[in-house]
């Protein structure tokens, strides 16, 4: 079931208020999108637990009404000189 | 012990390297499930595969497991790794291999 880039993006900040949304509608079906979410809150949080944190924000959506979304996750900048 | 939870529980302390995927390894009968498989097989991994669509309570019962909405999802020595994206942030960073070679 098609689902606005826009609802997504809306959804994750609904959440995660200083998240940086890039969405890619990777089809063009607005079923298929690649969404890359950066965010201070992941800092010290394991990949999992940051795709999680993306995941609940979207509520439940994901894997069913949203059936095929890519994710990449980040934080800003590292606070570390690694 | 048949309740789903913990053939996954058997499932996943049993084999070192496994992918709960859609199709087999032969024939994934999903886009995410055919990458995570080809990123195993670039890394010459040995693993073994359960095809959670043969499998209604598997299929369910692994996104309750690991709290995770999607599959494919990949355990490694009976710890979940991610599904097929993570598994392709950690390929290209040379963390998969590090993770799935240490056993040979």
């Amino acid at each position: 079931m098609p689902m606005p880039a826009s609802e997504i993006e809306r959804l994750i900040k609904a959440s995660i208020p200083d998240a940086e949304v890039t969405i890619r509608d990777l089809a063009g079906d607005g079923d298929h999108y690649a969404a890359r979410v950066v965010s201070r809150r992941f800092e010290g949080m394991s990949r999992i637990r940051q795709h999680q944190a993306v995941y609940a924000a979207l509520g439940g959506r994901v894997g069913g009404e949203l059936h095929a979304l890519q994710l990449e996750t980040a934080v800003p900048q590292p606070e570390t000189n690694q | 012990m048949s309740d789903p939870q913990s053939r996954i529980a058997d499932i996943v302390k049993n084999n070192d390297v496994v992918l709960f995927m859609k199709g087999t390894a032969l024939f994934p009968q999903c886009g995410f499930s055919s990458r995570a498989v080809a990123i195993l097989d670039r890394l010459g991994a040995k693993y073994e595969t359960v095809d959670v669509l043969q499998d209604p309570e598997i299929r369910q019962g692994i996104k309750d497991f690991s709290d995770w909405p999607t599959i494919p999802q990949l355990y490694v020595k009976g710890e979940f790794v991610g599904g097929s994206d993570i598994m392709m942030e950690m390929f290209e960073s040379g963390e998969l291999q590090q993770l799935v070679g240490a056993e040979a």
